[in-house]
């Protein structure tokens, strides 16, 4: 739940945050210079200098991933009633609303059907804007109405995955979900079509420990955070500062977690050649 | 008991400092309170669940094998890796009958929680016990599982081993396998730590056992940022037996002796084998095509959390 953390940090002044919000640049994480926002959308968020991938908005992601950035949304309606009706400084309720004109979605999933290369998908993202990301009852019905839909069209499924985690307003109902999600994914399994999950910065928690890490192909962003723990709390327990490049994409390729990490601009031929390397479409009139 | 605590708390500031170790020796001095008798502090219920739920002489999962078990036989290794303490495994009977159990282990001494890992596991845990229940679903053995920790363990290790994996892995395989599964949470079910053996046909919670996504520290710690919100937090999160089964997400609330399970060890075993028997029987009378159709079907229980609008 490392977003949350982010919250908390000291504000910047409300005149910086116009800047950074509304104004025309933005600085690189990655390589720390100026620029033009006109410059990173038409490079898919990613910086034209150094690559370093931005977050991508749900809306903007699946844009991206179908053809012209035509699709079908599916339970677009899909809200929480706030199960646990949980109130600690701010109301659960309070923060979906923020969340909801901040993002103009539900919750913190978009759900759609479309056309990768000419051939129908499913596919779902994840938006970070949304309560970081976080996996509630919403999020988890999202995916497993996706996945029955991939089972019952007999279609192949793109999870584009960018969370901090389980959504602890939910409590156990956010946790139950990571179960739900991975049982779906298991009769997927004997149908069987592919699952290729996309991992985005930042990936930890709940995602990873359900269905992030169980793509049939695990693919993962360039420069991406994905763990479970998020740094910090290591840190707290073994009381070390973390090497450097520590749960980032690279570091799980070479520890074996990943199949590929695939920079941005080519993860949607990407998918496509998988997709049909795969055999996805064999049997399906596109 | 006060002096056995307050040996163990030396103990552990003596051994090597890390947050594990100084999470334990935070809890050990609640208890500490706890057994003077101190009640000054003012404690919410659920926050009481939990005192219980981690309770020092609480019956552990190698001690309800031994007391519901006979011929416990453990099996040990992920034929990856490692053997992971933090999670045991073996065969035994139950009534006479042949049954595969995994669960978390605490330990209850110093020594004992330094090599129980506090009962926090690492991905060789999982994967061992992924291994035994397939072992147990290859010979048509039904499964039960223990579940008692604080969470999986956060190190670098763990990551570097795919903590995440295992327990994904784990959700996705265990709910393919065709036998009897019973999970009882008796402990701490903390967060994905306690999922990744916890999904099964019939859950049962014992009544001061506690199961959350967080523990109250850390949910007290993000939203409050400090520790003292842990009781308040322990309410909000809506993490005992009686809300849990209001959810719907565990089936039976298994009594315990009054005043919980440490009072009488013995009594909350003999508490525990009544509803066990009971759900066994239940299985065992489902071929394994509805076991499977019916334990999917439970997961998908949750819809009345989201709304359509
Ligand atoms: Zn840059």
């Amino acid at each position: 739940m490392a977003w949350f953390k982010k919250e908390k940090k000291p504000l910047e002044t409300p005149a910086d945050k116009k800047v950074q919000t509304e104004g025309l640049w933005v600085k690189c994480d990655g390589c720390r210079q100026i620029l033009w926002k006109k410059d990173l959308e038409q490079n898919l968020q990613c910086c034209p200098k150094c690559g370093y991938h931005f977050k991508m908005t749900s809306q903007a992601r699946l844009a991206m991933l179908f053809d012209e950035g035509k699709y079908t949304e599916h339970d677009a309606g899909l809200a929480s009633p706030d199960p646990l009706e949980f109130t600690d400084r701010k109301s659960y309720r309070r923060r979906l609303e923020e969340a909801q004109k901040l993002t103009g979605m539900k919750d913190a999933i978009l759900s759609g059907e479309g056309l990768l290369d000419g051939k129908p998908l499913i596919a779902c993202a994840m938006d970070f804007r949304f309560i970081g990301g976080s996996m509630g009852a919403v999020v988890g019905e999202k995916i497993t109405r996706a996945i029955d839909r991939a089972i019952a069209k007999r279609l192949p499924l793109v999870i584009v995955a960018c969370s901090g985690g389980a959504r602890m307003m939910e409590g156990a109902i956010s946790l139950m979900q990571l179960a739900t999600i991975s049982a779906a994914l298991a009769q997927l399994d004997a149908v069987p079509k592919p699952f290729i999950s996309v991992l985005t910065d930042p990936t930890t928690g709940g995602t990873t420990a359900s269905f992030a890490m169980l793509g049939d192909l695990n693919i993962a962003e360039p420069g991406a955070l994905i763990g479970f723990a998020g740094p910090r709390v290591i840190e707290q327990t073994i009381k070390q500062k973390l090497p450097d490049g520590f749960q980032r994409a690279e570091f799980l390729l070479q520890h074996g977690m990943l199949d590929a990490i695939v920079p941005r601009k080519e993860m949607k031929a990407y998918l496509a050649r998988s997709f049909r390397l795969l055999g996805a479409w064999d049997e399906t009139a596109a | 008991m006060a002096e056995d605590l307050e040996k163990q708390i030396a103990e552990l500031e003596a051994a090597e400092d890390s947050e594990a170790v100084r999470e334990e020796i935070a809890r050990l001095r609640e208890q500490l309170e706890g057994a003077r008798g101190d009640q000054k502090l003012e404690r919410g219920e659920a926050w009481e669940r939990v005192l219980l739920a981690r309770h020092p002489q609480r019956p552990y999962t190698l001690d309800y094998i031994r007391m519901l078990l006979t011929e416990f036989s453990e099996l040990h290794g992920d034929r990856r890796f490692g053997d992971d303490p933090a999670l045991v495994g073996g065969l035994a009977r139950f009534e006479g009958r042949a049954v595969m159990v995994v669960g978390h282990q605490k330990g209850r001494d110093t020594k004992q929680k330094l090599q129980r890992n506090f009962g926090m596991t690492n991905p060789e845990g999982y994967r061992k016990a992924l291994r035994l229940m397939r072992l147990a679903a290859k010979f048509s053995v039904p499964i039960i599982t223990l579940v008692d920790t604080p969470g999986a363990y956060p190190g670098i290790g763990a990551e570097e081993r795919g903590q995440a994996e295992a327990i994904a892995y784990n959700l996705k395989e265990i709910a393919k396998l065709r036998v009897p599964i019973i999970v009882v949470i008796h402990g701490e079910g903390g967060s994905g730590g306690a999922l990744a053996i916890a999904v099964g046909d019939r859950v049962l919670m014992l009544e001061n056992a506690v199961y959350s996504v967080i523990s109250p520290e850390s949910c007290s710690s993000i939203l409050w940022r400090d520790w003292d919100h842990k009781v308040e937090a322990a309410r909000i999160l809506k993490l005992t037996a009686q809300d849990l089964l209001g959810f719907h997400l565990v089936d039976t609330i298994v009594p315990e002796p009054p005043g919980g399970g440490h009072t009488d060890q013995e009594q909350a075993a003999a508490l525990l084998r009544d509803v066990l028997r009971a759900a066994l029987d239940e299985l065992r009378a489902l071929s394994a095509d509805e076991l499977v159709r019916q334990r999917h079907q439970r997961l998908r229980k949750l819809a009345p959390f989201v709304k359509e609008a």
